[in-house]
């Protein structure tokens, strides 16, 4: 199954055919140490070439080098026919090679049109020519099919529509090549659908592009050719549509592997959490379910349908205008995270860097951040004291690296299990994981979800929120499905297909939106609930 | 307090070792990195210190005396009690501007309380060192629940305070005070003034906070990324308002100090403290943005700042070039700081 022969694509060009942009041997080492072995990649034009890999595979080496952004230490690249050594992003630019990166980049003050154009904006008489880069820049918005006016600041945009401008600003330079670094990590659903059409169009355009993701099936959804690294090697070149989806896992990870989710041992008849009439002004309104213990409650819908709202303001990070909750059957009054920690509440937030952790100090101090009073003896913290209770947990998550250095300098699934360590010092009576595996390998993955579900066997109840549907299906008892700030209905893990799911998430919101009035909206969100329980 | 039992073990995928692990390397290297590892430990600043120590040594006999040395540590008592409230405040990611009107204000109040109001003189010294607080408090109020950005909030009760100071006598000093006062700045205990000892323990007492007190090392947390410190349960605001209050008053306990040595009250005293205050807590390593820093480096940045002065004092360098060398020393210090924070990264 696997072949190595990266020369070969599936629309049967031949090897010597030189069209294109052809890597042939990359390789790059950071101090002695090899990231990128001898990788051989040939994208031709119209093509889609879907990369996979484990965090730390090289995918991004792979991308910087191409975009210009690192130089590789051996090997060469050259675009139909022409020796091409990009020194840096611009050299890539000049040549026609376009990066979008994971994490956009936006000035959230200037306008769109000036974040599409920035570091080359056209001057008329000395000052910015804004009617040309308004709508030079709503020209490449429509292209993207994007309505955002190219006038308004970037500030206030949701992160799709960042995306959008993303996308155009690389179209703006007008590439034959694009490489699009895991586009999807911060899109739910239809947003990455949307991405998807935009592709489709590019490849119709004659534009090659390089879609790297960790969602396997989005990739196969998107790509002609699957092309997996692991350990900084080539090891698998295929068409799309020959390969299965277990048989990628299986590359990536170098060992069998089944990707599939165990059902749940049933949860307790306890009620661990209950939440009665929940709202907030102009965010979501009339939250109402209860979590046992024992039980994984999955919170599914589209970004922006108000899940993180609703599980920040459960955590006490937010601040509720009405509404219950109780822990354990005891009505609790949350008013910062706190006073949530303190009723048992635990939220691994969904953004990891800005939310969860620390980077600059040790993982070993982020874990026990939330605890230092509980571990300090006569009021005095030692670090012995924190190194054994980060050494527990490290254990327990088989967090790999070191606890003793800053947490930023670990992989992305490490720090991912730093930050559930944090909130397993003590354990909870709730546990919330907002995105609980974003921007995480595989391996780790398991892990994770191997843990959320020990876990709930002890007794935890555990919310996951995920946009990720395969994620928060496979591993819940029941899901709610939210949509514009609504609660749609919750569903049994039998009844919770992903069409049933989709299509409760996509369910349209009242024209007149009960979250603008909050008072009326309470009598207008029952209506809703009536006609769709009909 | 249940720390989760530990034999609930999850399944793992598999045990393979962790990326990036490297092979060990030769002897050679292990050396050289194991050099470079201990010198790294040094602190910049502290090197520093023993160039410029060694420096003056040879430059001037007068130096290297045990008079002139503890003489250092009286000059730069009053700069050093505020530069730990400093440094607290900048490990949090503000930044305090009014410690040198809240000098004269709480050494004016002080003395007003004791010789125009007539209270007794410890009531008036306590008195003294409440007003302190309380501007700190203020700041910290500002801050906290007004989000003002700290510059600002600092700026304003700077202003505030350093009018209030002139506004009492109108400008005029107080002075008289009681022997035993003027005699903590001119006494000492085993060879060493008062005012060293006072400031020893001070930055002692503090480090301890900082080390061993959660609620010290929260400050790091909140410093280092404020919403990661809320959304752990730490109390930001609460800190914030504790630790502007100890600046203020650590500002009124230097005020003390001043007033003490001179045996008398100004309004204007503390003027040019707060670029010191600032330049010790920057020479020492601490980053403005928050969240790095600490005291040990801070007292080797006040050494600095005190063996330079006294140094080009004593080489009769001009006292208006003076500050042009503390210019040059503080972008030095911090040029070469981020260049050996980088190399660890």
């Amino acid at each position: 199954m696997v072949q190595t022969l990266a020369h070969t694509t599936h629309d049967g060009q031949a090897d010597g055919d030189s069209a294109g942009l052809i890597c042939t041997g990359l390789s790059k080492s950071y101090w002695g140490v090899p990231v990128l072995k001898d990788v051989d990649i040939t994208l031709r034009p119209g093509n889609v070439i879907g990369l996979i890999g484990e965090n730390g595979a090289g995918k991004s080496t792979t991308s910087s080098i191409i975009a210009g952004i690192v130089e590789a230490n051996g090997g060469s690249m050259t675009i139909d026919g022409i020796p091409y050594e990009p020194a840096r992003p611009s050299d890539a630019l000049k040549n026609g090679v376009a990066l979008i990166h994971q994490e956009i980049r936006m000035v959230p003050e200037l306008s769109v049109a000036e974040n599409i154009f920035i570091g080359r904006l056209p001057r008329r008489r000395g000052v910015i020519d804004r009617n040309r880069i308004n709508d030079e820049a709503r020209e490449y918005l429509e292209l993207v099919g994007s309505q955002t006016d190219p006038r308004r600041p970037v500030a206030g945009l949701s992160i799709a529509a960042q995306q959008e401008i993303e996308i155009a600003r690389a179209l703006s330079r007008e590439p034959k090549y694009i490489i699009f670094d895991e586009p999807s990590a911060s899109l739910g659903q239809a947003e990455t659908q949307h991405v998807f059409a935009q592709i489709a169009a590019l490849r119709q355009r004659g534009v090659g592009i390089v879609y790297i993701s960790h969602r396997l099936e989005e990739i196969k959804e998107v790509a002609d050719t699957i092309v997996c690294l692991r350990d900084g090697a080539l090891v698998g070149n295929w068409p799309a549509s020959e390969i299965t989806k277990d048989e990628m896992v299986k590359a990536m990870v170098g060992r069998d592997f089944v990707f599939s989710h165990r059902a749940p041992k049933p949860a307790t008849s306890e009620v661990a959490l209950s939440v009665t009439g929940l709202s907030k002004a102009g965010v979501f309104a009339g939250i109402d379910f209860d979590v046992h213990r024992g039980e994984i409650f999955g919170f599914a819908g589209l970004v922006g349908a108000g899940r993180t709202e609703v599980v920040r303001t459960i955590a006490g990070a937010d601040q509720a205008d009405a509404g219950e909750i109780k822990v354990h059957g005891e009505v609790v009054q949350i008013r910062n995270p706190r006073s949530g920690i303190d009723a048992g509440i635990a939220m691994v937030p969904e953004d990891r860097k800005g939310q969860g952790l620390n980077l600059d100090r040790t993982g070993a101090e982020n874990i026990t951040l939330p605890w230092e009073k509980e571990l300090s003896s006569a009021g005095i913290i030692t670090k012995k004291k924190v190194t054994s209770t980060a050494n527990k947990l490290r254990d327990f998550l088989d967090i790999r690296g070191r606890l003793d250095i800053p947490v930023g300098s670990l992989s992305g699934g490490n720090q991912q299990k730093v930050l559930l360590a944090k909130w397993l010092v003590n354990e909870p009576k709730i546990l919330i994981l907002d995105e609980p595996t974003r921007g995480v390998d595989v391996g780790a993955k398991m892990t994770i979800y191997e843990t959320i579900r020990a876990l709930a066997e002890t007794g935890v109840g555990v919310i996951v929120v995920s946009s990720e549907l395969e994620e928060v299906l496979g591993l819940s008892h029941r899901v709610l499905v939210m949509s514009g700030g609504l609660q749609r209905a919750i569903l049994d893990r039998a009844d919770a297909t992903p069409e049933a799911v989709m299509a409760l998430a996509l369910s349209n919101v009242p024209k007149e939106s009960p979250l603008e009035s909050p008072i009326d909206g309470e009598a207008e969100y029952q209506t809703t609930i009536r006609t769709q329980e009909n | 307090m249940a720390i989760i039992d530990r034999n609930m073990t999850p399944p793992r995928p598999d045990s393979s070792p962790a990326h990036g692990e490297v092979a060990p390397t030769s002897a050679a290297s292990v050396n050289t990195s194991r050099f470079r590892r201990i010198m790294s430990q040094i602190p910049g600043p502290l090197i520093g210190l023993i160039v410029i120590f060694v420096a003056l040594s040879f430059l001037s006999p007068y130096f290297l005396t045990p008079r002139n040395l503890l003489n250092i540590l009286s000059q730069v008592s009053a700069v050093g009690v505020m530069s730990v409230g400093a440094l607290l405040i900048i490990l949090l990611g503000g930044i305090d501007l009014s410690v040198g009107s809240v000098l004269a204000l709480s050494s004016m109040s002080m003395a007003a309380m004791y010789k125009m109001a007539g209270w007794p003189f410890e009531v008036a010294l306590l008195a003294g060192l409440i007003v302190g607080a309380l501007v700190g408090l203020i700041n910290g109020i500002l801050t906290a629940y007004g989000k003002l950005q700290p510059f600002i909030a600092t700026l304003a009760t700077m202003s505030a305070a350093a009018g209030l100071a002139l506004f009492i006598t109108n400008g005029n000093p107080i002075t008289g005070f009681p022997d035993w006062f003027i005699a903590i700045t001119a006494t000492s205990i085993l060879g060493i003034p008062i005012e060293g000892v006072i400031l020893v323990a001070i930055f002692a007492i503090a480090a301890f906070w900082l080390k061993f007190r959660p609620s010290g090392r929260a400050l790091y947390a909140i410093g280092g990324n404020e919403e990661v410190a809320r959304l752990s349960g730490l109390p930001v605001r609460r800190a914030k308002i504790l630790v502007y209050t100890i600046a203020g008053l650590l500002a009124a306990v230097a005020g003390l100090l001043v007033t003490s040595r001179l045996d008398s009250a100004q309004p204007t005293a503390g003027a040019a403290d707060l670029l010191n205050v600032i330049a010790v807590v920057v020479i020492g390593g601490a980053s403005l943005s928050g969240g790095s820093g600490s005291l040990l480096g801070t007292f080797v940045g006040l050494l600095i700042i005190g063996v330079l002065n006294n140094g080009m004092s004593l080489l009769n360098v001009s006292a208006n070039l003076q500050p042009v060398v503390i210019g040059a020393v503080i972008a030095a210090a911090v040029l070469t700081d981020r260049k050996s924070s980088r190399r660890h990264t």
